[in-house]
């Protein structure tokens, strides 16, 4: 590979990932509108296109105000810890034959640590705030990003199994001679989805900003381009979470010949996104105990039993 | 288990029930483009309409003001030159008033209307302030034709009412009822 082809997809990740993330704020906002049966932001520019952009400007234009009660440094440190790690998670994702950051062998460890870090960000968040909302809040996302990271790595151990390997490419090899692992795996995929919902705070799980209790749960202090780091970590680990289930569940960039593999993978990751602001849209937030029990309850048996009869699967057949 | 099943089923309906709605028109009307239509009963702005002759109808017998719940109007009689009253000055403050059409239903001349118009935002709340001139229009409004005075007479002597010069016979009240 050569030198300037690296750094050239290295700016594309990043670029790509923060372009997405910003367009995300727009084109979300307009598919709850659609299965809302309302229109959505259309005002600004085509279709309401130049939101995106107007909603960037305003978040950098506005105050950068750090309450005096708060913890200076950490406050300043906490988004920031949320947008580093996600897009760390995103150098292992494998776009295309030859197209990836880096090829680690470790790459599902790698990105499961890069989302566990994110962990940081929002407890430190809720933390330095020095208000009950936030940390609240961050209580919450300590203890359901803790609890449901533990069956994140779990449900992948039976793909794991399937492929020998941890590294991503491999992964995605292996689906190209076994076929897709949503169906040898489908209750991993099922565990890991929860999971990656619950990992990136999306909708159904959003407990730890549930506005109709915390204010905003642990960004209640943040404003200006300190919220906009949260809210943009939020779309990049939505991001992050559909282009690793495609990856690892629906054969990345796996598909007929007649489109580019980089259009494969850009495709699946879409049908993703779009899914889980299709759970945003229908499905109502638990109440806080209710999602404890279905992740200790529910959610880790079931990827024990997958993990078990994969185990025997692979052994004696 | 069977619990369990039935929750993720209900899930995986709404889910398919919410997309199914990609396909459905949106409720939305775009206002400003696109003006809903108004019932010629909804109660918006208030009128004070003239009859036919082109004369005021409003007789300045306060009860408008009376009814109001929120004192939004406020009237000044004075008579003309026949011994007929009017108002010397009417206002409304529109930034009271809450739109009930209680002043239409206490009006006995049909002199004040509430019209379907409803666009009223000012940026200065002195301009809320609706004076006789803002509020007089020069039509005859819901019910064109009525005229107070000739349908007001009283019976003399040897005239009934509605018999003598300028008077129509007197409205039959109940074949007004449905």
């Amino acid at each position: 590979m050569p030198g300037w082809l690296i750094y050239f997809i290295i700016f594309g990740t990043i670029f790509g990932a923060f372009g997405g993330a910003a367009v995300l704020i727009w084109f979300e906002r307009r598919l709850l509108g659609i299965w809302q049966d309302r229109l959505g932001p259309n005002r600004v520019g085509p279709l309401g296109i130049g939101l995106a952009l107007a909603d960037v400007i305003k978040l950098f234009a506005k105050e950068d105000w750090v309450p005096p009660f708060a913890d200076k440094f950490v406050f300043v440190f906490a988004p920031t810890a949320i947008v580093m790690a996600m897009l760390l998670g995103f150098a292992v994702v494998p776009f295309a034959p030859g197209i990836h950051v880096i090829d680690l062998n470790i790459a599902l460890l790698f990105f499961m640590g890069m989302t566990s870090l994110a962990v940081y960000s929002v407890m430190l968040g809720g933390l330095a705030s020095n208000n009950k909302y936030a940390l609240l809040g961050g209580l919450r996302s300590a203890a359901q990003m803790v609890s449901y990271e533990v069956f994140m790595g779990l449900s992948l151990m039976g793909v794991v199994m399937l492929t020998g390997s941890f590294s991503l490419v491999d992964i995605v090899n292996t689906q190209a001679e076994k076929g897709w692992f949503v169906f040898s795996q489908f209750f991993g995929f099922v565990a890991f989805m929860m999971a990656g919902i619950a990992e990136s705070h999306r909708l159904p799980f959003d407990l730890p900003e549930a506005e109709h209790e915390l204010v905003a749960g642990f960004h209640t202090e943040y404003s200006g381009m300190k919220f906009g780091m949260f809210m943009v970590g939020e779309y990049l680990g939505l991001i992050l979470i559909s282009s690793m289930i495609c990856t690892i569940f629906f054969g990345g960039w796996l598909g007929p010949d007649f489109l580019p593999p980089i259009f494969w993978f850009t495709i699946k990751t879409f049908v993703f996104i779009c899914f889980f602001i299709l759970l945003r849209a229908a499905i109502p937030r638990p109440r806080y105990d209710q999602l404890m029990i279905f992740g200790w309850q529910y959610l880790l048996p079931l990827t024990l039993i997958n993990l078990l009869v994969t185990g025997a699967v692979v052994l004696w057949l | 288990m069977l619990n369990i099943l039935k929750a993720i089923w209900s899930q995986l309906v709404t889910l398919v029930e919410v997309l199914r709605h990609t396909f459905s028109k949106a409720d939305t009307v775009q206002y400003p483009e696109e003006m809903p239509y108004l019932a010629p009963r909804n109660r918006g702005r208030i009128v004070l309409t003239r009859d036919p002759d082109g004369e005021e109808r409003c007789v300045a017998c306060n009860l408008c003001a009376v009814a109001c719940p929120v004192d939004c109007i406020a009237l000044q009689k004075t008579e003309d030159e026949y011994g007929r009253w009017y108002p010397e000055f009417f206002r409304i403050n529109f930034s009271r008033c809450i739109m009930c059409g209680m002043c239409e239903e206490a009006c006995p001349t049909y002199a004040i209307q509430l019209t379907p118009d409803f666009e009223m935002c000012e940026y200065d709340r002195q301009n809320m302030v609706y004076e006789k001139e803002h509020l007089l229009i020069s039509g005859e409004g819901k019910y064109p034709g009525y005229s107070f005075y000739n349908v007001a007479g009283k019976s003399i002597k040897n005239k009934d009412k509605g018999e003598a010069r300028n008077e129509s016979p007197p409205v039959d009240v109940r074949s007004l009822l449905p």
